[in-house]
C-alpha cells in the first residue's frame, strides 16, 4: 500500500493526440494528475467520467427542451416560473449547479440577462459548461453597467422602451432565460421548436429566431 | 476581499467576442484540470465557497494573465498543500512522500454521475424568519471585509428593492473558511441603472443581485 514501490512510475504519456512540445502548464497538469493517482486521492475512472458528462451528455439541448416545453404547455410554463428546480427536474435534469433553479421570462417590454461578475456561475444541467466569453473579464464587468453594449456586440439591439433586467448570480441560484417564442412558429411541434433554441438566447444574448427570418 | 474578481462594472476589457463553434473544452490538458478539481472536491476538506475564495486570492497579476482552468488548477493545489493532502516536496518531485499513508478517492467513476445528478444544494431546511420582506426597500452595506463575500462592490451603499424571497441559504462569508454556515435567508435585490451607474446607460434598466440577510440595512431609519 505504500507509494514506495510505485517510485518507479513512468509519467510520461504521449498519447494525448497533441504531437507539439507541451507546454509547462500541460506538464504541470500531467504531473499532478499522477501524483494525485499515486497517492490515492483521484480514481483515473472518476476523471473519465466528469469530462464524459459535461463534453457529451449535459449541454444546451437540455435547457432547449424545457424552453420548448414552456412554449407548448401553459401548465407547464407556469410551474416552470413558480418552481424553477421542480419544473426541470421532471425532465430529470438535476443536480451539480443547478440545485437551484430561477428561470425568468423574456416578453415585448422585458428582456433578462444572466452574467455572474464575481466568478462564473452558471446553471451546468440546462446548459452545460459556460462559454469562454461567459467567464471573460470582458463580459462579467460590463454586463451590469452596459448591457445594452454587450447585447450589440452579439448583435442584438434592443429599444430603448424595452427594460433590460440584468442579473448577477452572485448567490447559488442559477438562472436560466425563457426567450420568447419567434413569431411564425406557431405550426411547429415541440421537438422543432427546441431544435430553435439555442445556448445564448437561454442566458439573454441572443433572441431566438426561425431560419431564414430576419432578425 | 476587494479583488479583481469583482468584476462588476469596470472597463477597459473591450468588447465581448464570442468564439464560433466553440468546443466545451479547448485543450486536453484542460478537459483534466477541470476533472481533477472536481474529483478532489468530495475529500471535503474544502467547501465551494472555500475553492471560490482560492481562485480569489490568486494574485492579481495571475487572474488576469492565466486561463480559466489553470486558475481552478492552482486555487486547488493551493488547498491542498493548505489542508495537507499534498506536501509542497510531493509537488516539487512529483512522487507521493512514502511516509504518508495511501489515500483513497473519494469520488469512484461509477459514484461520478450520480453524484452530479444529485448535486448539493446550499439551500437550508431551516426555520428561520426573514428580516426583509418582497417589496421593501433596502441598502446592501457598505462594507469592505478581508475574507471571502458575496456581495459585489458595485451594490455596496446601494439602495435597492427586494424582488424575490429565496429562501434560507449557507452563507459564504463564513463557510468559504469553514467557520459555520450561518443559514438565512437570500433575496434578489433590485437595484435601478441609475443608482448604481449614475445615470450612465438607461434609466429603464436594472440589475438584480442575489444578497444575503446580513449583507442588507433597512432604509429610512
Amino acid at each position: 500500500m505504500a507509494g514506495h514501490d510505485d517510485h518507479g512510475h513512468d509519467h510520461d504519456t504521449h498519447d494525448d493526440g497533441h504531437d507539439h512540445i507541451p507546454s509547462e502548464v500541460v506538464l504541470r497538469v500531467k504531473a499532478l494528475e499522477s501524483l494525485l493517482i499515486e497517492k490515492g486521492l483521484v480514481d483515473p475512472a472518476a476523471l473519465d467520467a466528469l469530462i464524459d458528462t459535461y463534453e457529451n451528455r449535459i449541454g444546451p439541448r437540455n435547457g432547449a427542451a424545457v424552453v420548448a416545453r414552456a412554449w407548448t404547455d401553459p401548465a407547464y410554463r407556469e410551474r416552470l416560473l413558480a418552481d424553477g428546480s421542480a419544473a426541470i427536474a421532471e425532465f430529470g435534469y438535476t443536480g451539480r449547479q443547478g440545485e437551484d433553479m430561477v428561470v425568468v421570462e423574456n416578453s415585448a417590454t422585458v428582456h433578462n440577462l444572466v452574467v455572474c461578475t464575481l466568478c462564473s456561475c452558471y446553471p451546468w444541467p440546462v446548459l452545460g459548461l459556460p462559454p469562454a466569453w461567459y467567464k471573460s473579464q470582458a463580459y462579467r464587468s460590463r454586463a451590469v453597467i452596459d448591457p445594452r453594449g454587450v447585447l450589440a456586440d452579439f448583435g442584438l439591439v434592443l429599444d430603448d422602451d424595452v427594460e433590460i433586467r440584468v442579473w448577477d448570480s452572485t448567490a447559488e441560484l442559477r438562472y436560466l432565460v425563457l426567450p420568447e417564442r419567434p413569431a411564425g412558429s406557431e405550426h411547429l411541434d415541440e421537438a422543432a421548436l427546441a431544435a430553435l433554441v439555442g445556448r445564448d438566447a437561454m442566458i439573454g444574448v441572443a433572441k431566438v429566431s426561425l431560419p431564414g427570418a430576419g432578425a | 476581499m476587494n479583488g479583481l474578481h469583482d468584476m462588476g462594472g469596470m472597463d477597459g476589457f473591450g468588447p465581448v467576442v464570442p468564439e464560433r463553434d466553440e468546443p466545451i473544452f479547448h485543450a486536453e490538458w484542460e478537459r483534466r484540470a477541470f476533472a481533477l478539481v472536481l474529483a478532489m472536491a468530495p475529500h471535503g476538506k474544502w467547501t465551494l465557497d472555500g475553492a471560490r475564495f482560492a481562485r480569489e486570492k490568486l494574485s492579481p497579476a495571475d487572474q488576469l494573465n492565466k486561463t480559466y482552468y489553470e486558475r481552478w488548477l492552482e486555487a486547488c493545489v493551493d488547498l491542498m498543500l493548505e489542508t495537507g493532502l499534498l506536501s509542497r516536496h510531493e509537488i516539487e518531485t512529483g512522487k507521493p512522500d512514502p511516509a504518508l499513508p495511501r489515500a483513497t478517492p473519494a469520488l469512484t467513476g461509477e459514484a461520478v454521475l450520480p453524484a452530479l445528478m444529485r448535486g448539493s444544494s446550499a439551500r437550508v431546511d431551516a426555520d428561520i424568519a426573514p428580516r426583509f420582506a418582497v417589496g421593501q426597500r433596502v441598502r446592501a452595506r457598505n462594507t469592505h471585509p478581508t475574507g471571502h463575500t458575496r456581495l459585489p462592490r458595485y451594490a455596496r451603499g446601494r439602495e435597492g428593492v427586494v424582488s424575490i424571497d429565496h429562501g434560507v441559504f449557507i452563507l459564504p462569508d463564513t463557510n468559504a473558511v469553514m467557520a459555520g454556515q450561518s443559514p438565512q435567508h437570500v433575496y434578489a435585490v433590485r437595484f435601478s441603472a441609475n443608482e448604481l451607474w449614475g445615470g450612465r446607460g438607461n434609466a429603464r434598466d436594472c440589475v438584480l443581485v442575489d444578497l444575503w440577510d446580513e449583507y442588507l440595512e433597512p432604509v429610512g431609519d
